[in-house]
């Protein structure tokens, strides 16, 4: 039994403790809005927070989350209103949006590292997570308008 | 062969169209389409739960494709699939328009496979060109309609009315849609009245060009959107493929599952057995969950008796194709006008030109690994939950394999994660009918790792372009002969698309489209070869912008290397041999303008991009390269340049900025179609310098993103795109950006540094070799 935090609550899971958390969020969760894409951890569509930090959930061990805190897309923001996700629909960035969960994921991460992150800061971050249908323009673009606006909402609040 | 391949009417599928409920309104509430939805669902892209829309009350129907209810929300049935090209937004908003109403008002439902929609495929960059006409006139039917009743209601000359914003006026009254449907309204029309309706001058279109948010984005963006690989059904068992070492001529010889036995969930190992020929060679491991059946599947040992595929590798393919290009009676002789003799033409000619051009195996490496999930449902019918391009090819298929009629199999088609041509050919949901079939129809889940997605691929196959140029004492080109050599998808997947060639030969279009090109060369030849070797050894598919996407890379490589040959500039060779005159002169509706409009694509992009100009540091330069988009019948007329420079050391590519003029006709979405250029272009880079694996003992040797390499977003430059401005038919932008790119590289790498490059993709140990040569 494996006991960790996903998404604010506390969750024992009886599953193989060498199980990807890939799946164990997809398939014991119910939360499918982490996408399976490689399973060598070099797409980046499984890309979750685990105690903060972006984490390939595809190689990830259950057993090496115990006890962790872990966010997935549908724990960053309770409305879905995280201003990476508000940018993202502004700038229309997904096509086929299968990658778009860890690209935003990915994005959340670097912020909170980077807060106003360079476009060189951009591209060396997320050029780990592969987009097959090439929104990279505008990713760069709604993370370089998120900054600005956690910025804003920063220096208003 | 225009109406068998591309249907462009209202007929997306004649004989069954007339036949079907086409002319009936159906007013009755709650009326379903063809069976009961179970599980997850993916219909509606715009909720999270992905339920279609319900209607409130009873409802109207004035054509096939959509519904009013009484509340005035409009649901528009859409049968193209959803990949990222915001498809069903761009369809509504072509009806909506047409109609009059209110954006918020209206809904998308990605429909099941139901007969009556006629062919449903998804490809070809076809979809908002074919929808147009038909969703238009479809629009102006509901129009006509509501305005009548409210004339009736009223006492007024319809004439008198107009229809916008949802609602319906006539001097100081008004009515909202919803009211009028309450009211009882159930206007048949025939398909002869639907043809005769008014449609809207193109000034009084409202919607169109207009920056509306595309319906399916919101839930691309917390999580919510559903693809395939999130089907869920009550009580499935999971399911992982062992796939046999080649695609075809393997056959199971022996199944040892012992040491999958430890695995808890572990259930059984199914030897499947294939009626459709579609996936022979294939074992299943069934498990309750699908990690045990991963962790079961690595254990258990299959042996297999194999083929002559075995033998074959990406240097016999491409010798093939040589062979077959060399032979010059193999092949299908492309109807090119009636130009002229040009072996006469050649044998005559002052001087010739000749090159080969020749691209490596591509893989689609859609994010989304193919999977399906399949069962019977209560009804006794077949559900087959997956994600897919061209239901109307894989429905047969299923068919055979489940060996049903075709009343007892429906597909459901949920968002793909990436298609780029993989879906169009559905084999996938094959083995995991298959298994659900050995199982008395329990619902099988399948997921296909990405090492196998890539192993089953219907790649881009190694291809084989030899153009030649003949020259009068004036340098003035006299004749052009072309030929092309690939595996052919279309013959191996659906042989009845393939038009005949003047020899009386069959030809696939997408692999050849591209060669019969808008230049006014002379005497023009373009012949078209089928290798079936490759077909032999794995199934080729259609990978985004098929033929033009390696044709012309053959063809604009070889316009800037004629050039240059007879000591002419690039850029003027073009522009004096696009003449609008004879088959270039262009056809209404879809090619008014002919070569004049591609003549004017790429004299823009060389002024937007500074084409010429000889202030760029030493190594760089500008390539240039135009193209037709997909088809003579579709043309999108693309103009591309591409600044890179070229570092002699490493032999490194480096891309700085890309510009395309896109001359599409009218844009319905713009900002969908900016979109659709950039991911094409970035595709077409990804192509000319990253991606490429070959085939070795009958498979491809990279299967995954350790050795297999895409363009990342370090290597993504920046990209100006400029859409003419047209109230011409729009046509299609899924794939035309991908076409010139590599070309332009290719031209813009001889510019900066005078090696020229003929192979696919352009590493950067080519380069080196090729500047070691000093070849030009």
């Amino acid at each position: 039994m494996i006991e960790c935090t996903i998404n604010g609550e506390t969750v024992r899971l009886d599953a193989d403790p060498d199980m990807p958390l890939l799946w164990a969020l997809r398939d014991l969760a119910g939360l499918s809005g982490t996408k399976f894409g490689c399973g060598i951890g070099l797409c980046g569509a499984c890309t979750v927070h685990v105690g903060g930090r972006a984490t390939r959930s595809c190689i990830t061990p259950l057993k090496d989350v115990a006890g962790a805190d872990i966010t997935t897309i549908e724990g960053l923001d309770a409305d879905g209103a995280h201003p990476l996700q508000q940018a993202w629909r502004e700038l229309q960035v997904p096509q086929c949006g299968y990658c778009q969960s860890g690209q935003i994921m990915q994005a959340a991460a670097l912020l909170k590292d980077i807060p106003a992150p360079t476009d060189e800061d951009i591209d060396a971050v997320m050029t780990g997570n592969l987009c097959r249908c090439m929104t990279y323009p505008r990713i760069r673009g709604a993370i370089r308008d998120a900054a600005a606006a956690i910025k804003e909402a920063s220096a208003n609040g | 062969m225009d109406e068998q391949r591309l249907p462009s009417d209202d007929r997306l599928d004649a004989p069954r169209l007339s036949r079907r409920a086409f002319l009936v309104s159906m007013c009755a509430a709650g009326a379903v389409f063809g069976f009961p939805r179970s599980g997850l669902a993916a219909m509606n892209p715009g909720t999270a739960d992905g339920q279609p829309l319900e209607a409130a009350g009873r409802r109207y129907e004035p054509t096939l494709w959509y519904w009013i209810d009484t509340e005035g929300r409009v649901n528009v049935n859409v049968i193209r699939a959803e990949m990222g090209q915001h498809v069903g937004t761009a369809i509504a908003r072509i009806l909506a328009d047409e109609l009059g109403a209110r954006w918020q008002d209206v809904h998308i439902d990605h429909v099941d496979s139901d007969p009556k929609w006629g062919t449903m495929v998804t490809g070809g960059s076809w979809s908002v060109w074919q929808s147009w006409p038909v969703y238009r006139r479809a629009g102006a039917a509901g129009r006509v309609a509501l305005a009548e009743k409210a004339a009736a209601l009223w006492g007024v000359n319809a004439d008198s009315v107009t229809v916008a914003d949802g609602r319906v006026s006539a001097g100081s009254r008004s009515i909202g849609f919803g009211e009028l449907v309450r009211q009882g309204l159930d206007r048949p029309f025939s398909e002869d009245e639907l043809k005769a309706l008014p449609l809207k001058p193109h000034d009084q279109l409202t919607l169109l060009g207009q920056d509306l948010k595309a319906l399916d984005i919101d839930t691309k963006t917390n999580g919510q959107a559903i693809y395939g690989i999130d089907a869920k059904v009550e009580g499935m068992v999971h399911a992982a493929p062992i796939l046999p070492p080649t695609r075809y001529d393997c056959a199971i010889t022996a199944i040892d599952d012992s040491a999958a036995k430890g695995i808890k969930g572990y259930r059984q190992t199914l030897k499947l057995d294939d009626p459709s020929g579609t996936a022979p060679g294939w074992a299943m491991v069934i498990a309750d969950s699908h990690w045990a059946a991963r962790q079961a599947a690595d254990r258990v040992k299959v042996s297999y008796r194999t083929g002559d595929a075995t033998d074959v590798g990406e240097a016999e393919i491409q010798a093939e194709n040589r062979r077959l290009i060399d032979d010059s009676g193999a092949g299908a002789i492309m109807d090119t006008g009636d130009t002229g003799d040009v072996d006469a033409a050649f044998a005559d000619a002052a001087d010739t030109f000749q090159a080969d051009y020749s691209t490596q195996t591509v893989l689609h490496f859609q994010l989304e690994p193919v999977n399906a999930l399949v069962f019977r449902n209560d009804d006794g019918v077949w559900e087959v939950h997956t994600g897919n391009q061209w239901q109307s090819l894989c429905l047969p298929w299923l068919q055979k394999a489940l060996g049903v009629d075709e009343d007892q199999v429906v597909m459901r088609t949920y968002m793909l994660g990436g298609g780029f041509g993989r879906r169009l050919n559905g084999d996938y949901a094959i083995p995991a009918a298959l298994a659900s079939k050995a199982l008395d129809g329990k619902p099988v889940k399948m997921i296909l790792t990405r090492a196998d997605d890539s192993h089953f691929d219907s790649v881009r196959p190694p291809t084989l372009s030899r153009l030649r140029m003949a020259f009068d004492a004036d340098k003035k080109v006299v004749a052009m002969d072309s030929s092309v050599a690939s595996g052919w998808p279309t013959k191996v997947m659906i042989p009845g698309f393939m038009p005949k060639g003047t020899n009386g030969e069959p030809y696939d279009p997408f692999s050849s489209d591209g060669i019969d090109h808008w230049y006014g060369v002379g005497a023009q030849r373009a012949r078209a070869i089928s290798n079936e070797l490759a077909e032999h050894t794995f199934r080729p598919g259609w990978l985004r912008s098929v033929s033009p996407g390696w044709i012309n890379f053959a063809v604009e490589s070889f316009m800037d290397e004629a050039a240059r040959h007879i000591g002419a500039d690039p850029l003027r060779f073009r522009l004096d041999h696009f003449k609008a005159e004879g088959r270039n002169a262009g056809q209404a509706p879809n090619s008014v303008g002919g070569a004049r409009r591609q003549a004017a694509v790429l004299e823009r992009v060389a002024e937007l991009s500074g084409y010429g100009r000889d202030d760029l540091p030493a190594d760089s330069a500008i390539g240039i390269a135009t193209t037709y988009g997909q088809s003579r019948d579709m043309p999108t007329w693309v103009g591309g340049a591409v600044h890179l420079s070229v570092d002699r050391e490493s032999g490194r590519v480096h891309v700085h900025k890309i510009w395309l003029v896109v001359d599409c006709g009218t844009v319905v979405d713009p900002n969908g179609a900016r979109a659709q250029v950039e991911g094409s272009a970035l595709w077409g880079l990804s192509m000319a310098l990253y991606e490429g694996t070959e085939f070795k003992n009958g498979r491809v040797v990279d299967t995954n993103l350790d050795s297999y390499q895409p363009l990342r977003m370090i290597d993504a430059p920046e990209i100006e795109i400029e859409l003419v401005e047209s109230t011409e038919v729009p046509v299609g932008l899924g794939e035309p950006g991908t076409t010139v790119v590599a070309p332009a590289i290719a031209n813009g790498i001889q510019a900066a540094v005078g090696a020229r490059l003929r192979h696919l993709p352009i590493t950067p140990a080519a380069v080196l070799e090729a500047l070691k040569e000093g070849s030009a």
